[in-house]
């Protein structure tokens, strides 16, 4: 059955709310009421859905949409382990957003908290706003980063953005914080504005590529060469950009492309080529 | 046939109007489970579980009004690995490793497991003391601080990792045979092994000595096990046991590196069978994402380096060291699949289940939990066969499984996890309904007489991992997998008396000033530590 649901916050969070429920797979072959009666923690309390949010029903000849309107920045892992379906957030969400998805889509127009899309293995997760810390990065101390999917945010990134990443995509429009990339396998990241000290720390394989400034690369990546052009993800990116090799420490393979025309500090590598 | 319970003791008979009956018509019934070797409590397990913030956030508990709410998969809080335990019907396990320096933080977290009754074997197998005195040795000085250790730490048994390896770790080290000389002290390990085998028959301990073998997780390794075996043959008298080899899964690696392992376990199987002096424990590897963590700091640091995992390596002043690696073990590698092989080789190979018991040296190869699934695996072919469909191919057409028929029966698995271990430990209470034992029954879900567990094997493992009743010392504590009531289990520890005590001279106190952290004054353990104190008293030969 396909359906689409909205979703109004009664209030203003004050507490943490954890709704693991807010997702296309639960909320299919449910009915209002059903979805009402979701089980759902504020705080330390155990509250119903429908105690939290006015569900509003409305019949659509598509796959299950849930639209949420309003600031849900207190709401976290919305969407977590979705495989299919669609989210679409009219405001701010929490963190944990899209935890583990394994498909589908979540929109946000707004900002997002930390750990969006953790460890995620497919699907979509495409922010309009900016973003905290840790984008598509495992939680504490796990090893077991991104496997797959896409993630792009329109705005800013905070640190971290990518550890331990494997595989997948995360294209930033804004600029990225520290460390982006920090320990990454395989897989791409890429940011179109700045991107401050210590991209690809540690990294062993995988594709970096900053467009903007990037203030200094570590003294444990060496340069390669210089490349025209870059490819991600079919589309080609023109440069000329410098290619680094690295990380050197953990004798990775990885490289990271940084535009030449917005570094002009990184001239002095070319006398090593 | 009934069994009648006073007072946590197992009676003649009891007055049947006036007893609460339970009714385990149809079930199987057995002593509650013994655990010989699962680190559950001390310094190397809580940084274990400081290490790993992810194995929390996978597994937890919620509180319940009759439990503490806990998390954790391989390295569960104290409280949390009690229940579970009980759910499993267990009601006795030992925790193996406890660096002397450690043993109040080690009592603390013991205090803190609830439902099973416990002890903990000090580490004394790289011990300055120990080295010492038997580099002149002088085995009966020896015995005599031995002694006065186990008591002063609480302890159980006498525990020996990779002997002399250890000390040696702390130069940069390691040391690869049982005849290398351990730095400085110039003794080796095959003297330390005899000389605290004495000491334990010095001092009548319950349990044997407590062995890892030198060389632990190595190829071809398994010519240690044996060598480690073999020197002490002379000493073992009366066909009692007098070693035991413990997660034996570990030193049982043949071939010359990590391409051509294979298992020894053939070999040591028929060591095991000709001789009565050995008793080993399985440490079977289980596939999953678990936390290994030995007092055995440069095998961590192989390992470390093996899977390039994070990890924390440390020194405890004088006694011993120890290390901690998060670890996975995966069906599609070579090595882990020839090494969950090589556990049920041993198990299925050794034909006396008193001389082999079922462990996983949680967590070191699984969590605990996983015993319904070993239980399994040892009961029938078809699920041994399953399992072994899904394994690294290679690892397949090498393994010994598909050649062994053998299934055990629900005796056999008795033995292995209980009445085995119990007598392995000297424990006389325990691991037995005979009159007088103590009160600890397990029964489980399923009728022994109709059930096949050869083509059952999921019906048993279910009825294992969910004990329809446990009762400790008398109470039912969990009903249906359920707990009933939040009960504390007593510390078993050993009070051997000699008859020349230890004196505490200044000499004493200047070395605990000059090499340890810890002054003479704040290192013993003290009774009233112990929450619910057992202590057995041991009268020694010195």
């Amino acid at each position: 059955m396909f359906k689409m649901m909205n979703l109004y916050p009664l209030r203003k969070f004050t507490f943490p709310v954890i709704a693991e429920c807010v997702s296309p797979d639960v909320f299919q072959d449910k009915n209002q009421k059903e979805i009402e009666d979701l089980e759902i923690l504020e705080g330390n309390k155990q509250k119903r859905l429908g105690e939290l949010f006015k569900v509003e029903e409305t019949r659509k000849e598509q796959e299950t949409i849930i639209t949420v309107y309003g600031d849900v920045s207190k709401v976290r892992r919305i969407g977590a382990y979705m495989t299919d379906g669609e989210i679409i957030i009219q405001g701010d969400a929490g963190m944990h957003l899209g935890e583990e998805m394994k498909g589908g889509k979540i929109t946000v127009h707004g900002n997002v908290a930390g750990w969006a899309g953790s460890t995620m293995k497919g699907g979509t997760i495409e922010i309009h706003g900016n973003t905290s810390h840790y984008l598509g990065a495992p939680y504490r101390g796990s090893n077991r980063g991104m496997r797959g999917g896409k993630i792009i945010v329109y705005g800013n990134v905070g640190n971290e953005a990518g550890t331990y990443m494997r595989k997948g995509l995360i294209k930033i429009y804004g600029n990225a914080g520290q460390f982006a990339g920090l320990r990454m396998r395989s897989g791409t990241i890429f940011v179109q504005g700045d991107c401050e000290e210590r991209a690809g720390a540690c990294m062993t394989g995988g594709k970096i590529v900053v467009g903007g400034f990037l203030e200094s690369v570590l003294p444990t990546f060496t340069i390669e060469s210089v490349k025209k052009k870059v490819k991600i993800e079919e589309k080609i990116v023109k440069g000329p950009f410098y290619l680094f090799l690295g990380d050197l420490t953990e004798n990775g393979k990885g490289r990271l492309y940084v535009l030449k025309e917005k570094n002009p500090q990184l001239t002095n590598y070319e006398k090593f080529l | 046939m009934d069994i009648a319970i006073r007072d946590g003791k197992i009676v003649e008979k009891v007055n049947e109007l006036r007893a609460e009956k339970v009714d385990a018509s149809g079930m199987i019934v057995m002593p509650g489970g013994v655990d010989i070797h699962c680190h559950i409590a001390g310094s190397e397990v809580n940084t274990g579980r400081l290490l790993r913030p992810e194995d929390h956030f996978r597994d937890f508990e919620r509180k319940t009004p009759k439990t503490r709410s806990g998390v954790g998969y391989s390295v569960p809080s104290t409280f949390t690995t009690g229940y579970r335990y009980a759910r499993m019907g267990y009601t006795t396990i030992m925790n193996p490793s406890m660096p002397p320096l450690e043993a109040k933080h080690t009592h603390e977290e013991l205090n803190d497991t609830p439902m099973v009754d416990k002890g903990t074997y000090p580490l004394l197998g790289d011990w300055w003391f120990v080295l010492e005195y038997l580099k002149k040795g002088e085995i009966e000085e020896c015995a005599r601080y031995v002694a006065w250790m186990i008591t002063s730490t609480k302890g159980y048994a006498i525990k020996i990792v990779n002997p002399g390896g250890l000390e040696a770790w702390g130069s940069g080290r390691n040391l690869s045979s049982i005849d290398d000389q351990v730095p400085y002290f110039d003794i080796t390990p095959r003297e330390i092994l005899r000389g605290l085998l004495k000491v334990n028959k010095l001092l009548n301990l319950p349990h044997t000595i407590h062995v890892h073998t030198n060389n632990l997780g190595k190829p071809g390794n398994y010519l240690t096990a044996l060598d480690t075996m073999k020197c002490v043959e002379d000493l073992a008298s009366e066909d009692k046991p007098a070693i035991h080899i413990t997660h034996c899964q570990f030193s049982a690696f043949k071939g010359s590196d990590w391409r051509t392992l294979k298992s020894g376990a053939e070999e040591i199987a028929k060591y095991i069978n000709n001789h009565s002096h050995v008793t080993l424990d399985m440490g079977q590897v289980i596939f999953t994402d678990t936390t290994t963590m030995t007092a055995d700091g440069p095998f961590q640091y192989t390992l470390h380096e093996l899977s390039g995992n994070k990890w924390v390596n440390h020194d405890v002043e004088t006694e011993t060291c120890s290390g901690i690696v998060p670890f996975r073990y995966r069906r599609k590698s070579y090595v882990h699949a020839i090494q969950w092989s090589i556990g049920l080789e041993l198990a299925l190979l050794i034909k006396d289940p008193w001389k082999i018991f079922m462990t996983t040296d949680h967590p070191n190869a699984g969590p605990f939990t996983s015993y319904p699934r070993i239980i399994g695996w040892l009961m029938s072919r078809k699920a041994r066969e399953a399992a072994l469909n899904r394994i690294n191919p290679r690892a397949r057409n090498r393994s010994l499984l598909p050649s062994i028929d053998r299934e055990l029966g629900f005796y056999a698995i008795a033995i292995m996890t209980r009445a085995g271990q119990a007598k392995a430990l000297g424990l006389k209470n325990k691991g037995h309904l005979g009159v007088g034992a103590d009160a600890d029954v397990a029964i489980y879900k399923m009728n022994p007489e109709t059930i096949d567990p050869s083509r059952k094997y999921k019906t048993v493992r279910k009825a294992f991992k969910q004990a329809a009743y446990t009762i400790k010392g008398g109470e039912i504590v969990v009903k249906n997998g359920e707990i009933m009531q939040h009960v504390k289990g007593a510390t078993m520890w050993l009070d051997v008396q000699v008859s020349n005590p230890v004196e505490i001279t200044d000499e004493m106190k200047r070395r605990f000033r000059e090499y340890w952290t810890v002054e003479y004054e704040n290192y013993p353990v003290t009774e009233n530590y112990l929450e619910v104190s057992h202590p057995i008293t041991v009268k020694a030969n010195v």
